[in-house]
């Protein structure tokens, strides 16, 4: 039900993003999905791509700080409304988002969003008990 | 203009006059910090030196030095002559990790430093008719209270506004007409910038003299504050060690730097690496002995400021021995807005935080009038997360734990690993790019 994310830390400096993405393209290392989260001063870039482990070495060898965190995807009908559904179940069960993201997939028929709750086993729990999709790992990694 | 003396003889003494009376105050001194303050009688007897070997002046040389880390490792009282019962005020600097300096004073201590404040600000120029802006801090630091009891003592009405509330300063000098300002050289070109937005004359105010001292300024810097303020800028010199402010003033017709108070504080300049003493006129470390103070006298004290000296008699008729304005350190001291820093305090504050990675650099740059400093520090994995809040809090955390300990604001910056340059040997902790 987890979904492995890798974090990176972003100096605030110009080209990091590039040399991210340039040194995952050489391994060919898909990105199924990203976010940056900034302040004025650093920033996070949050990523889940095809190849967890191999992503996550090849960018500590080439110096950079790297994290790994579970996140939980959610898949919903891409229509409107879709996210404002999931929200107010969230509310209802006072979970707290520490952060999320969404994109829509392939078919363009479902979005799915990416949620980092404070506590993931009480999301999945009502989630799933509100009939929410929730994706396996392997599904997000190939989507 | 006649030169305006507090102290006349004492001021303008021959010099054979005054060696004696040095003499006289140095083998006092000498006997008693040996018969009460042990690190001094242990540090003598290694050193095979009884008091009876001061003969004259030159046997000073015979002395061993006494260093910062003295005081670290008899802190906070281990070096008073006096018991605390006689103590009536302390102060305190910061020191080269964790721990202040601390330094004492006797209701004597306190009248003899006022005294040598009022002879500074004489020597600057203010009498007892004049309104004494005083903006140096007030606190642990001498500056605030030192220049304040020495205003008073001058006969001279004194404003303690101490520092910050800028604009509320202006408005001060404005209405209660303040003649000799007293601060920090850096927080008087922030006066002056704030005047300007405040659209406010130097003309309109009543500005004579500022007195400036406890950080680093050039000429350059003595130019422009003087333009911008519509005053005389001079310079004064101290450090709690010796006394506090008071140790050394410019006079206004000087252009050969501070005439120190020799009837209280000896100088002598060194070679800082073999510690041998060198001739007048040549540049290195600044020395100190103490011959007046009662709670806490310093022998040969290495104040690692490079400067000269010049026993020329001035034309203003002083015949006190003049030092060269500082002109750098010995060491790896920083002064930020007029506190003194440590990398290695820094460098103890990070180690206290715990994941953060002991690689790690200082930056200073000066902003308009204003020094910042930022501290760089490596995201390493464990102290990483992928939430901005857990990182904020560490940059948050690490400034106020280095704002409680050095009492100066710094900005954190994060970096990536490895970031900061590695060196072979001594790592460059500190980046200073102030043109001073």
């Amino acid at each position: 039900m987890r979904v492995e994310q890798i974090a990176v830390f972003l100096e605030n400096k110009s080209g990091r993003l590039a040399e991210i993405t340039s040194i995952l393209a050489d391994k060919s290392i898909n990105i199924r999905a990203l976010s940056v989260a900034d302040t004025a001063d650093f920033g996070i870039l949050r990523l889940i791509v095809d190849k967890v482990g191999e992503a996550e070495n090849v960018l500590r060898d080439n110096g950079f700080t790297v994290g790994k965190t579970n996140v939980i995807a959610v898949e919903v009908p891409d229509r409107t409304g879709g996210l404002a559904t999931v929200l107010k179940s969230i509310e209802k069960q006072k979970l707290n988002v520490e952060y999320m993201y969404a994109f829509v997939n392939k078919t363009g028929e479902n979005a799915v969003l990416i949620f980092r709750f404070d506590n993931m086993d009480r999301a999945i729990e009502s989630l799933q008990k509100d009939g929410f999709t929730i994706l396996k790992s392997e599904e997000v990694y190939s989507l | 203009m006649s030169t305006i003396y507090w102290e006349e003889e004492m001021e303008t003494l021959p010099r054979p006059g005054l060696e004696s009376i040095q003499l006289k105050r140095l083998q006092k001194l000498v006997a008693r910090v040996y018969e009460r303050v042990e690190p001094y009688r242990k540090k003598m007897d290694a050193a095979g030196v009884t008091p009876q070997d001061i003969t004259s002046l030159a046997d000073l040389q015979k002395l061993p030095f006494t260093v910062k880390d003295d005081l670290r490792d008899n802190y906070p009282f281990g070096m008073f002559t006096t018991s605390m019962e006689d103590i009536v005020r302390v102060h305190a600097s910061s020191g080269t990790t964790g721990k202040p300096t601390v330094v004492g004073y006797t209701q004597n201590d306190i009248g003899t430093w006022a005294g040598l404040m009022a002879r500074a600000l004489a020597c600057g120029g203010a009498t007892k008719g004049d309104m004494v802006h005083n903006a140096y801090g007030y606190g642990l630091f001498t500056g605030g209270l030192g220049a304040h009891y020495g205003a008073e003592k001058l006969g001279a009405t004194v404003i303690p506004v101490s520092g910050g509330n800028t604009k509320r300063q202006i408005t001060i000098m404005q209405d209660f007409g303040s003649t000799v300002l007293l601060s920090t050289p850096s927080y008087a070109l922030n006066l002056a910038e704030t005047m300007e937005s405040m659209g406010v004359a130097p003309e309109s105010l009543s500005l004579r003299v500022g007195i400036f001292g406890a950080e680093p300024w050039s000429e350059n810097m003595r130019e422009e504050v003087e333009k911008k303020l519509n005053l005389q800028a001079v310079d004064i010199y101290g450090l709690s060690e010796v006394i506090g402010p008071g140790v050394a003033m410019e006079c206004l017709n000087s252009s050969k730097g501070m005439h120190v108070f020799e009837d209280h504080f000896l100088p002598e300049i060194i070679n800082p690496e073999t510690g041998e003493a060198l001739p007048p006129g040549e540049k290195g470390e600044l020395v100190f002995t103490t011959l007046t103070k009662e709670a806490f006298p310093v022998i040969r004290y290495r104040t690692k400021d490079i400067s000269r000296l010049y026993y020329e008699t001035c034309n203003c008729g002083r015949t006190l021995v003049r030092m060269e304005k500082v002109t750098g350190r010995t060491d790896d001291m920083l002064i930020i807005r007029g506190v003194n820093v440590f990398p290695s305090q820094v460098e103890h504050v990070l180690v206290g935080v715990e994941g953060v990675e002991p690689h790690y650099q200082i930056i200073v740059e000066r902003e308009g009038t204003l020094d910042i400093m930022t501290v760089e520090v490596e995201v390493s994995d464990s102290i990483f997360s992928d939430e901005i809040k857990n990182l904020e809090q560490l940059t948050k955390r690490i400034t106020r734990d280095i704002k409680d300990i050095l009492g100066v604001t710094c900005k954190v910056k994060l970096v990536n690993p490895r970031a900061i340059q590695r060196s072979e040997g001594k790592a460059q902790r500190v980046i200073d790019k102030r043109k001073i």
